[in-house]
């Protein structure tokens, strides 16, 4: 501002002088008159018509004066002149603001989603450093397998990382400040902390050079623990905190909003982090040294100067060398490989797509919106061609004219996107409670001033798209045929009939885009929805418990199946006795159809009898532990050998139960009944498979066939306890019911997370439902502001060739024949624009074929049933201007 | 303009005013009043220079730093602003004046054929 003022000042200043020499001029030359002999009074006036209009003069020498300046001074004028004549046409600007501010309002909203999630920066110093490794089975399609402790041992040695730190995500038991609460843990190596460059906001964070195996007995809390368990005490160092029955001490809390890295919703909002040398107690010597995955992933930082894909090639080399030194770990065929995530794309991953999708989709609605606008404006021009043809024959230059208009068009978008974006500050509150919780950093959204500087580049942006038409029109204005037009005034140029023609199209071809893929998401929508699930998922609620796992297993009061048994025995007996309570069944947290956190340790590496380790066959299987009652209480249905039954304990015969794709897969021709397999690697016993169920959708809406085997949970230990609950009763409720009852037994067990298993289910849709609606609304606007967009134009041919209308229906023309005759007109606009529309959608629909499901992306009943919507809508929009064009009264029309 | 009678004036061609005031203050420092009376001396009553011209070109040629402008108080005691030539200037209307004897040369040789086509 004190710049501009300066240059305010300066301009006047020169101003002053060139004034002043001016009057001195004049001077000068009356002067000189009176000096030839004319009387003073008389050489005065001379000398003023000589000189001519002094304003004029200062006017144009001022322009010469260097660009900015002017141009500043002449943008206001732009300005106030465009302001006026917006004002003078009030509906038009109105509807010509809402239209844009509609526009520029959904960009900006779904623009701040992006912002927050893909375009921020991670919160962590340096986060571009930071990675996710994962090892793969490139030979079985896994991914994410898990990872060993040698295996993180060979990375911290790799020289590719400043630090490496597992992270292994847990539900855990809190007692000590309160009564007992499920709190979310994170197992972290030592270094976490320094890795991510993160400093607590009171106390210290561990010690990263400590080498102590197992825990060392340091936690670090979240805030919002620290608020919800300790009241924000500020003498919080140093607190005792119970964790599974182990005793901890707290030394740090860290800062309000920060959040581990991860791409699982319950990682993000751990509360606790312990510190562990993964090895040493509780894990015994063959879980420490032994290759098989212990842990889920790590995270680590890569050392200065590397890049990612120089870090990737010398882990390859890593994983090269050690698929060499241990064959039996990793067989040739399984294509071990260790894969680096940029940290970004681990956490935000999932919903890069989608939100993708989404920007690609309203930025189709603007381009329409902006169509539409510039057909208004054209019309407009259209009208004001004799104001154009008048101002360029007393001297406006076309390009002072062209600018001017230019000016006219993004006052008018900034007048959009600064509504668009009032409305969505107003609306925010409420519209950030409709964006599904899963979204990762959904607290980081917010209208910052990279989301108001991408509103106004948008808005300039679309005020010249949609300007540039009208505005280059006025340089092809026949000054003298314009100007010769008598009467009601000009009629459009060939021109701007042709340029609005093509808006037209332009506009119904985006529309029948965005409606088209809005129609593949909701057919896949209703595909995955309705996909049958092969179990019965009504009236279930499924409450969570889980044991405590303590560090010292002399502790562990459930340490063996036996003495896990009976508590699971007693909650099944109590629970049934519930009124309301059908049937009763436990199992692990994979049981939980659909919605299992991914922490869960579900995935098994199966051995089977009689086949090499280093066999051809892959090993990763996605396992459970359930009692009897599970498969009977969610409608799970047994094909063939038997379930599990009450006599099946630690001390009979291991058994297992498998889904048809596990038999289909592993045995493939074979029976699989009475086939021996190991659910883990340290398993002594043979486990046989007693029965085969069929494949119902419990691990992935999108598939049923995926390999599932459920072992007894009387014979398989399970930590992490689902309850299910088949009957007619309230959630809530149920949920302090089992508390009382679970806590009976052993009031140090936590009980959360009731939830039906139908919202269960819905849930895991809340992205894509959320992006099904937003794509939805987008798409009925589009329709909406294209029909509009057709009716304008059919309406002013309408109006425009009233006479001629007017002249055939004297001379005979049914009323029919004009009725088709318009009509006709519309629906080649509406044709051509969904042949072109059509082209767009088949590009559209392949780019975005993995999103779809049990739909092709050249679905002909879409495309059919969406192109018809369409033309019926497009051209319902031309007959009430035909109609209009058909009743016109010939006498009316033709004296005009 | 009383003076002369108006059929007798040329219009200016778009460009030349530049190098006509630039050669008018080849002579010293002078005002704007004063270089127009100059233009119109010197081209015998037939240039007249319009204010609305001139001062436009003044303003261009000071933007373009061919010429410096500054306040000096005249012999009869008035303030006025002189414009003088910059190197710059002088450099400039050398290349103008080059071009330009190419032009007229060419001109002259379109509209005086050599005499000895004359029949």
């Amino acid at each position: 501002m004190r710049f501009l003022e300066l240059f305010a000042r300066r301009r006047a200043r020169r101003t002053d002088e060139l004034a002043e020499e001016l009057r001195t001029h004049l001077e000068l030359a009356a002067a000189d008159r009176v000096a030839r002999g004319e009387s003073p009074t008389e050489a005065a006036a001379n000398a003023r018509r000589e000189f001519g209009n002094s304003g004029l003069v200062l006017d144009i020498s001022r322009d010469q004066w260097s660009g900015f300046g002017n141009w500043l001074e002449r943008l206001g004028q732009d300005v106030r002149i465009a302001l006026r004549v917006l004002r003078r046409t009030p509906g038009f600007s109105t509807v010509a603001i809402l239209t844009i501010a509609l526009g520029i309002g959904a960009t900006t909203a779904i623009f701040s989603v992006v912002n927050a999630t893909l375009l921020h920066p991670l919160p962590y110093p340096r986060a571009g450093q930071l990675v996710r490794i994962e090892d793969d089975l490139a030979g079985t399609g896994s991914r994410a397998v898990g990872m060993s402790t040698p295996e993180w041992r060979d990375l911290q040695r790799s020289g590719v990382f400043e630090a490496v730190s597992p992270a292994w995500f847990d539900d855990n038991n809190m007692t000590g400040p309160a009564r007992a609460q499920r709190v979310g843990l994170l197992i972290v190596a030592p270094n976490y902390f320094a890795m991510l460059r993160v400093k607590p906001q009171i106390g210290a964070t561990f010690d990263s050079a400590d080498a102590t195996p197992g825990f060392n007995g340091q936690a670090v809390i979240s805030d919002g623990l620290w608020e919800r368990a300790f009241g924000r005490d500020p003498a919080i160092h140093g607190r005792f905190v119970q964790l599974d029955s182990d005793s901890y001490h707290i030394v740090g809390v860290m800062p309000r909003g920060f959040q581990a890295p991860s791409a699982t919703r319950q990682e993000r909002a751990t509360e606790v982090w312990v510190a562990f040398g993964f090895s040493g107690a509780p894990l015994d010597q063959v879980s420490s040294q032994s290759r098989t995955p212990l842990f889920p992933g790590a995270f680590a930082r890569i050392r200065d100067g590397l890049t990612l894909a120089e870090a990737q090639r010398r882990v390859d080399a890593l994983a090269h060398a050690l698929r060499r030194q241990f064959p039996v770990d990793y067989p040739a065929a399984s294509g071990w490989r260790i894969r680096l995530v940029p940290l970004r794309e681990h956490v935000v991953g999932d919903v890069r797509s989608p939100l993708l999708l989404l920007m690609a989709a309203v930025g189709l609605l603007l381009l329409i919106a902006c169509a539409n606008v510039a057909n208004l404006l054209l019309a407009r021009a259209t009208a004001r061609g004799r104001e154009m043809a008048v101002r360029q024959a007393i001297g406006g230059s076309p390009s002072r004219l062209v600018r001017q208009l230019l000016t006219e068009s993004v006052t008018l978008s900034s007048l959009g996107g600064l509504t668009g974006v009032a409305l969505l500050l107003a609306g925010q509150r409420f519209l950030i409670r409709l964006v599904p919780a899963g979204v990762p950093m959904l607290s980081g959204i917010s209208i910052d001033w990279m989301v108001l500087l991408f509103a106004c580049v948008a808005s300039a942006a679309a005020g010249i798209v949609f300007g540039l038409a009208p505005a280059m029109d006025v340089r092809r204005i026949d000054v003298t045929r314009m100007l010769k037009v008598e009467g009601r005034g000009a009629t459009g140029t060939r021109q701007q009939k042709r340029t609005r023609r093509l808006l037209v199209v332009g506009e119904l071809a985006l529309s029948l885009v965005l409606m088209i893929s809005a129609g593949l998401l909701v057919r896949s929508f209703q595909s995955l929805a309705n996909a049958p699930l092969g179990f019965d998922a009504r009236n279930v609620t499924i409450v969570h418990t889980r044991l405590p796992y303590p560090n010292d297993s002399t502790e562990d009061l459930y340490g063996t199946v036996g003495a896990e048994a009976p508590f699971v025995r007693e909650v099944t007996r109590r629970a049934m006795a519930i009124p309301g309570v059908e049937s009763a069944a436990l199992g692990s947290g994979a049981a939980v159809p659909l919605d299992h956190p991914e922490q869960d340790q579900n995935a098994l590496r199966v051995r089977f009898d009689g086949r090499p380790l280093d066999g051809q066959v892959p090993t990763v299987v996605t396992g459970s532990q359930v009692t009897p009652a599970y498969f009977h209480l969610l409608g799970l249905t047994l094909l063939r050998g038997r379930l599990f039954s009450d006599f099946d304990t630690d001390e009979s015969p291991q058994v297992a139960v498998i889904n048809q794709a596990m038999a289909r897969a592993y045995w493939p021709g074979q029976d699989a009944l009475g086939k021996r397999l190991k659910l883990s690697r340290r398993d002594t016993a043979w486990t046989t498979v007693v029965g085969i169920i069929a494949d119902a959708r419990t691990e992935s809406l999108a598939s049923p066939a995926i390999p599932l085997v459920y072992a007894s949970l009387y014979q398989r230990q399970g930590k992490h306890l689902a309850i299910f609950l088949r009957g007619h009763f309230e959630t809530a409720a149920m949920e302090k019911r089992i508390r009382n009852e679970v806590q009976t037994i052993n009031p140090a067990l936590p009980v959360f997370g009731a939830e039906t298993l139908d919202d269960a289910i819905s849930g895991s849709l809340a992205v894509r439902r959320f992006s099904m609606r937003v794509i939805e609304l987008f798409a009925v606007t589009a329709l909406l502001l294209a029909s509009l967009g057709i009716y304008g134009v059919i309406a002013y041919t309408v109006s425009e060739r009233t006479q001629e209308i007017g002249v055939r229906v004297a001379l005979g023309a049914a009323r029919a024949d004009i009725l088709r005759m318009i009509l006709a007109q519309g629906a080649a606009l509406v044709g051509a624009g969904v042949a072109i529309g059509l082209i767009g959608a088949v590009i559209a629909a392949r780019a975005m074929a993995g999103m779809l499901f049990g739909v092709s992306p050249i679905d002909l009943a879409t495309f059919a049933v969406v192109t018809t919507v369409l033309a019926v809508v497009a051209l319902a929009g031309c007959v009430v201007p035909a109609r209009r064009a058909m009743r016109a009264d010939p006498v009316v029309a033709l004296r005009g | 303009m009383s003076n002369s009678p108006p059929t007798s004036r040329i219009e200016l061609l778009q460009g030349t005013l530049d190098f006509i005031v630039l050669q008018a203050l080849r002579w010293g420092p002078c005002h704007g009043y004063g270089i127009a009376q100059l233009i119109r001396a010197q081209s015998n009553q037939a240039l007249q220079v319009e204010t609305g011209s001139l001062y436009p070109a003044l303003q261009r040629l000071l933007r373009q730093r061919a010429v410096a402008a500054e306040w000096t108080v005249s012999e009869n005691k008035r303030r006025i602003r002189v414009y003088r030539l910059t190197p710059k200037g002088r450099e400039m209307l050398a290349t103008e004046r080059s071009k330009w004897e190419q032009l007229s040369r060419a001109i002259a040789g379109l509209m005086l054929p050599p005499a000895a086509e004359e029949p």
